[in-house]
């Protein structure tokens, strides 16, 4: 497609538009789909046919508008694209009020009030299209600036001129390390191989984080918009998006945008009419953790048991089938298409000194609103977790926010005015992650959480070292006597050692960040630990403590 | 290297094999494409048995042990067959806190079957997931494939009922 083609479709599209006075958008994202969107969507097709108001009002299914808890969402926008109002729990039977309210007094009843601070407060870069666009049409993505970017970078930036804008941005992979982008497109850029490759990394494997799962299914273009610019910024030709085979929906889509981009010449050869050429393939995770590590996932795409290996070399210089590989994360990718719009300067204006930009955070557990949202780097934790997050329910008392999944931690009270960033966080033990946030509170019992992350870590160690599969083992069974009340403090200390043990010596991320929810738990709820020795009792009621009689016999 | 053999005939004449060869050949019966022709196969019966294991390492020129490796490496794959019906309950973080173990429990109560166990008249197989994704409904169930969010054990045993009194 030329820049000619590009504009052309524009056009056709807006002016298809053009007719219709509201448009009612419903979220088919996975979490409402899982309270009937589906059906919700068609009652209100049929309704809109049945009044005959089909040329007036266009029904649509759009992305996640972020509020998941709430679902099945719904919102009416007028021909301005200006929201009228957003309803929630829309179930079929409720079309007729809903398509009579368009332009008209809302339904009160449904009525989602979008000035809380959970709609308010976001900064949306990432989400910019969640919620307003078709993912399964290119046409709605191209008419919001999609490939856009991509055109710019390939008519008037230099590869290089691209790898400097990005290193500009201060953009750090959403992955969970944070490791700076630019830096890691400047070491593939350079390799002299002829055969390089980048690999979108959508496997998402920390529980309780949907972060990525969102982004795929309300806007796949901007991913692949994203791989493109970082095709040709990098000189790879072919790109692979590793999927977990548990987001079904997220993988059609993808597909689905694939196929469509390919259609109007944005993927495949000769690009945008350049000499650039791009494919990409969708490959399928196999439920395993470790394969979101990148030399493992390397090992799976090329159909191998997903073991890691030692690095370096790094799969920058070596990656899938030997060849130099840059290997992102789904939202450093969803980043790259605005940075290039609007500039690297732009991006960095936003967020902390060292962590650049917005980050998407999936609020879960024991907060009243579960959803994703969108914040600056640097908003204060406190104001997340109580004012987007809506505090805890049931009068409850908050405990602690875990943070990075099993590789990250808890953290409790005391740090809830902390500016949540890369290194703040990493500084109180835990680590960012991708972004998942398990709210907890007095109903929780830390020792029983920290042994839930080292059941994880045992069962999902490959085997291939030493430290983790026999270390994890061990701790988890420590911490067995510890939730019953028959740990010793010999084996306390042991807990210790092996914490160092493991973080010393683990061949990858998996083994060396294990600990960490052990760590952190010890260090700030000690007194949970000691009651469970000590006291014989489980603070929250939750872990079954056996009696002095069944230790002795 | 051995040069490709001819494709070998599938291990019976069940139609289903026909989707397997396609995802075999649509990758060019090429080594790498080994997971993705597991999935294919797991769609198709259920479950991997041995037969359908060999038939894929011969057709991608694999050794079996190869095959069996990475078929027991990845969580998804099953060797053995599910029952009728499954029942998979989110045991990640978010599900965790709001009292997946819970579901679990009458499940195993009620139906006296543990996580990765079948009934005895192979109606129902409970499974447990990682998290799908779902976390904003918390805790998640998957019924056949259909989610279903803000379970709690009683609708959890009502749904799977209806499975059972067929
Ligand atoms: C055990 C383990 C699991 C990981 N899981 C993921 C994951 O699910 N998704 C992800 O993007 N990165 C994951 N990573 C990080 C990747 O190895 C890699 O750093 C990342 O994909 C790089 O992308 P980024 O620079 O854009 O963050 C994991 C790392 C480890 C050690
Ligand atoms: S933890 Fe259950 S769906 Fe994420």
């Amino acid at each position: 497609m030329t820049a000619e083609e590009l504009n052309e479709l524009i056009e056709q599209e807006v002016e298809a538009n053009k007719l219709f006075v509201h448009s009612i958008n419903v979220c088919v994202a996975a979490g409402c789909l899982s309270s009937h969107a589906d059906q919700t969507l068609d009652a209100l097709k049929k309704e809109v046919k049945a009044k005959g108001l089909d040329k007036e009002i266009k029904v649509k299914g759009v992305g996640c508008m972020g509020l998941c808890a709430a679902g099945p969402l719904v919102e009416i926008r007028d021909a301005s694209n200006a929201a009228q109002v957003m309803y929630q729990g829309v179930q079929g039977e409720h079309a007729e009020q809903v398509v009579a309210s368009a332009g008209k007094q809302s339904v009160q009843s449904l009525v989602c009030d979008t000035s809380i601070p959970f709609f308010a407060k976001q900064v949306k870069i990432v989400l910019e299209n969640c919620g307003l666009i078709d993912p399964e049409r290119i046409e709605e993505y191209i008419v919001a600036e999609g490939y856009r970017a991509l055109q710019k970078c390939l008519q008037e930036l230099a590869p290089t001129k691209v790898v400097e804008e990005v290193t500009k941005s201060g953009l750090r992979g959403r992955g969970g390390a944070g490791f700076p982008t630019g830096l890691k497109w400047a070491t593939v850029a350079k390799a002299q191989n002829k055969q390089k490759y980048v690999i979108c990394n959508a496997d998402e494997g920390d529980p309780g984080a949907f972060m990525d799962r969102s982004v795929l299914e309300s806007d796949p273009h901007r991913v692949l918009e994203g791989m493109a610019i970082a095709a040709y910024a990098t000189g790879a030709n072919r790109g692979y998006i590793y999927c977990r085979a548990e987001y079904p929906l997220a993988v059609k889509r993808l597909k689905n945008a694939i196929k469509q981009a390919e259609r109007v010449g944005i993927l495949g050869q000769g690009i945008m009419g350049t000499t650039f050429n791009f494919t990409v393939e969708v490959r399928l995770g196999a439920g395993a953790f470790v394969c979101g590590e990148e030399t493992a996932l390397i090992h799976s795409i090329e159909g191998k048991r997903g073991t890691p290996r030692p690095r370096p070399p790094f799969p920058a210089q070596s990656g899938l089938w030997g060849c130099p590989t840059l290997i992102n994360n789904v939202e450093t990718f969803a980043n790259i298409p605005p940075i290039l719009r609007k500039g690297g300067a732009w991006f960095a204006s936003i967020g902390t000194e060292k962590s650049k930009g917005t980050k998407v955070f999936a609020l879960a557990g024991r907060v009243s609103n579960t959803g994703l949202v969108e914040v600056p780097m640097g908003m204060k934790l406190r104001e997340i977790v109580f004012s987007l997050g809506g505090g805890i329910p049931d009068g409850k008392k908050f405990k602690a926010v875990q943070t990075g999944g099993p590789s990250g931690g808890c953290i409790p009270e005391q740090f809830l005015d902390m500016e949540v960033d890369y290194d703040s966080i990493a500084k109180v033990g835990s680590i960012m992650g991708s972004g998942g946030m398990i709210i907890m509170d007095e109903t929780s019992c830390m020792v029983d959480v920290a042994k839930f992350f080292m059941e994880f870590c045992k069962s999902e160690s490959c085997g291939k070292c030493v430290p983790c599969r026999v270390g994890t083992s061990q701790m988890y069974d420590i911490l067995c006597k510890v939730t019953d009340g028959t740990a010793t403090p010999e084996e306390i200390a042991m807990l210790e050692e092996l914490c160092d043990l493991l973080k010393s010596t683990s061949l990858c991320g998996l083994g060396m960040t294990a600990p960490n929810p052990v760590l952190t738990t010890m260090k700030y709820f000690r007194n949970e630990y000691d009651a469970h020795i000590q006291g014989k009792k489980c603070p929250a009621g939750v872990c079954k403590i056996k009696a002095a009689q069944e230790v002795l016999v | 290297m051995s040069s490709i053999s001819a494709m070998p005939a599938p291990p019976s004449s069940d139609k289903r094999w026909k989707l397997v060869d396609a995802a075999i050949k649509r990758h060019g019966r090429a080594g790498h494409s080994l997971i993705e022709c597991l999935h294919t196969m797991q769609e198709c019966f259920g479950y991997l048995d041995e037969q359908g294991l060999k038939y894929v390492a011969t057709a991608l020129n694999l050794p079996l042990s190869k095959v069996y490796g990475v078929a027991t490496f990845y969580h998804i794959f099953s060797l053995k067959p599910q029952g009728e019906h499954t029942c998979v309950v989110c045991m990640g973080t978010a599900c965790y806190i709001k009292g997946a173990p819970q579901i679990l429990a009458a499940l195993e109560e009620k139906y006296g079957v543990k996580p990765g166990e079948t009934t005895k008249d192979n109606k129902l197989s409970v499974l447990t997931a990682r998290c799908i994704g779902s976390c904003g409904l918390a805790p998640a169930v998957v019924f056949d494939g259909d989610v279903g969010g803000k379970m709690v054990s009683s609708d959890a045993l009502k749904r799977v009922e209806k499975w059972m009194n067929i």
